[in-house]
């Protein structure tokens, strides 16, 4: 008789899989986007000498704020398709899965709603971060040596471009930035998108957005204050009030300005921990509406 | 140990009982046929005992609660409560794969097996398969299960007649190699009842009838009885009585069977005239009921 045990972790490593399975979206949409990005940096090649030579007579800031601008172009683009990617992927995760009746067969397999429930959290909070920043990474590398050819071939000095563009400590700001701000400071969205989905039986989209409208309308008709909206704004936005996010840095924008401005301050702020008490809340929640969801 | 051990189970959708208060005792070693007309409650019955449905009353299966433990009696009790719930977008290579990955008792070898028998590619999708296609792909993972406790629903809806003999003769193979408990839930019963051990009729939630088959065939005598012995044989008080050509069928319970021979021939009659038998006798009564 085979043995009666499969690891959390193996369980938990195939239900990430199966996600992976179903939503080609998390991988491929960077891929596409990666791909355009490419393209558009493949025509403005054209005119890189001049841009270079150019920003070789400005001051240190600005010169290094124009070679560095398709760079940070092409991670803002990706992180934008991440956001769009997640909050689809949430929306879907637990409502699909009852609108084709496959989560009966789901259930049929040993591996618990709660698992369930957590591996479906982990793609917006850990997967796409990190398939973002390696689309990131791959998408910046491409550019830069790409750049770097073409300036040899024009018989112009990289040291510029390689001076203005560190693409190890670009990789690490990414990699902060994605998994910092992203994955764990975004969690609460994620929570209750996957909290909608598990609870809608039809129009996810709606059951999302209108809890949180309805609480702002009712705020400001009943104290005529707007609390609820704007603490969801700052979280999401970052903000007027200056959390570790707060508002942009005033400088050159570049990736520097997507750093946290310290780790410590980040993980320092009380609205963090209070969004992944809410996002544990969300998906605790989340979990049992699936315990007792079946198919539609 | 009860494989299945039920006391007034009930569930309520609403203002409406699908089952209503059912007394289970199933042992291991049984396959067990659970007969009942459309909207009888089998469903419902079947899906508390696999977990997926919330329920009133006592049920314990492999001394588990399966609503609370669904996850791990998935471990021990495999079921098909539904053929048509393999998403569209899994490749069968695929659900090979997760399965494999995440079932400490699934045989990726039997399954292949199985779908050796088919004409179902690996590499594809759920939503490329005919329907019977995908009920094959289903019970090729089932059957792959090495379950103490197996559950099926309707499972050969969809079929050809050659793959559901093959399934019930794969099952009770299965059976004979392994002690393990069946459940089926069926509208073709004559496909079943050569390999059950007992035999349940639920009829508006209740289970009306409850037998083992070696009850029914010392306590259940047919006989094919001419014209002019019908009188004689109606005086015995027949529990049904259906019309052949050139004969009539009367169905006795725990009658003697040397009176009985006299009558004409004897034989035990077939789950499903006896399923006949018990529900039209229940619904003369329950008219008779009604003042």
């Amino acid at each position: 008789m085979s043995n009666t045990e499969v690891s959390l972790a193996r369980r938990l490593s195939w239900s990430v899989r199966r996600e992976l399975w179903e939503n080609r979206s998390i991988y491929l949409a960077p891929v596409v986007v990666a791909a355009l990005v490419l393209v558009g940096f493949g025509i403005a090649l054209f005119t890189l000498p001049a841009t270079v030579r150019a920003a070789t007579a400005l001051g240190p800031g600005e010169q290094h704020e124009v070679i560095q601008r398709p760079y940070l172009i092409a991670a803002i683009v990706l992180m934008a398709v991440d956001l769009l990617v997640a909050v689809f992927y949430c929306i879907d995760a637990l409502y699909g899965e009852r609108r084709d009746r496959a989560i009966l067969f789901w259930k049929s397999m040993p591996v618990s709603d709660r698992l369930t429930v957590l591996a479906k959290a982990s793609i917006p909070i850990l997967v796409l971060p990190l398939v973002t920043v390696l689309a990131t990474a791959v998408t910046q590398g491409i550019m830069l040596l790409a750049s770097s050819a073409v300036l040899a071939a024009n018989g112009m000095s990289t040291a510029a471009l390689w001076g203005n563009v560190p693409f190890f400590d670009m990789v690490r700001i990414n990699l902060e930035h994605m998994l910092l701000f992203h994955g764990i400071w975004y969690a609460p969205l994620y929570g209750w998108l996957l909290l909608a989905s598990a609870w809608a039986t039809r129009l996810p989209f709606l059951w999302a957005a209108l809890p949180p409208l309805a609480i702002g309308i009712v705020e400001r008709i009943a104290f005529n204050s707007t609390h609820f909206t704007t603490l969801v704004q700052s979280h999401l936005f970052g903000g007027p009030t200056p959390g570790p996010y707060g508002s942009p840095s005033p400088g050159p924008m570049t990736m520097d300005m997507l750093a946290p401005h310290s780790l410590a301050h980040f993980l320092a702020a009380p609205e963090l921990w209070a969004g992944l008490v809410l996002t544990a809340l969300f998906l605790a929640a989340a979990s049992r509406l699936r315990h007792y969801g079946g198919a539609m | 140990m009860a494989y299945i051990e039920a006391r007034g189970l009930r569930k309520r959708y609403g203002a409406t009982v699908a089952v209503d208060g059912i007394d289970l005792h199933i042992d291991e070693g049984r396959i067990v046929g659970l007969i009942g007309p459309n909207g009888a409650g089998k469903t419902t019955a079947l899906n508390a005992i696999v977990g997926l449905t919330p329920y009133e009353g006592h049920l314990r299966v492999l001394e588990r609660d399966p609503w609370k433990e669904r996850a791990e009696l998935a471990r021990e009790v495999c079921f098909l409560t539904d053929v048509a719930v393999l998403p569209r977008w899994l490749r069968v290579r695929q659900a090979l794969d997760f399965v494999a990955g995440i079932h400490p008792r699934f045989e990726r070898a039997k399954a292949e097996a199985f779908l050796g028998r088919t004409s179902i590619g690996r590499s594809k999708k759920v939503g490329e398969l005919s329907k019977g296609m995908v009920t094959q792909l289903h019970l090729a993972i089932v059957m792959a299960i090495d379950a103490r406790l197996m559950v099926f629903d309707e499972p050969t809806l969809g079929l050809d007649l050659l793959y559901r003999k093959q399934f019930y003769d794969a099952l009770l193979s299965d059976y004979l190699e392994r002690r393990r408990t069946v459940v089926v839930a069926t509208h073709h019963v004559e496909e079943v009842q050569h390999i059950l051990t007992d035999v349940l009729f639920i009829d508006r939630g209740r289970i009306v009838f409850s037998r083992s088959m070696e009850e029914v065939e010392s306590r259940y005598q047919e006989v094919l009885v001419h014209p002019d012995k019908l009188a004689a044989a109606r005086a015995l008080n027949p529990v049904a009585e259906r019309q052949g050509v050139g004969y009539s069928v009367l169905i006795f319970e725990g009658a003697d069977r040397q009176r009985l021979a006299v009558l004409g021939e004897t034989r035990t009659p077939s789950v499903a005239d006896l399923f006949v038998a018990v529900m039209s006798g229940r619904a003369a009564h329950t008219e008779g009921a009604v003042p």
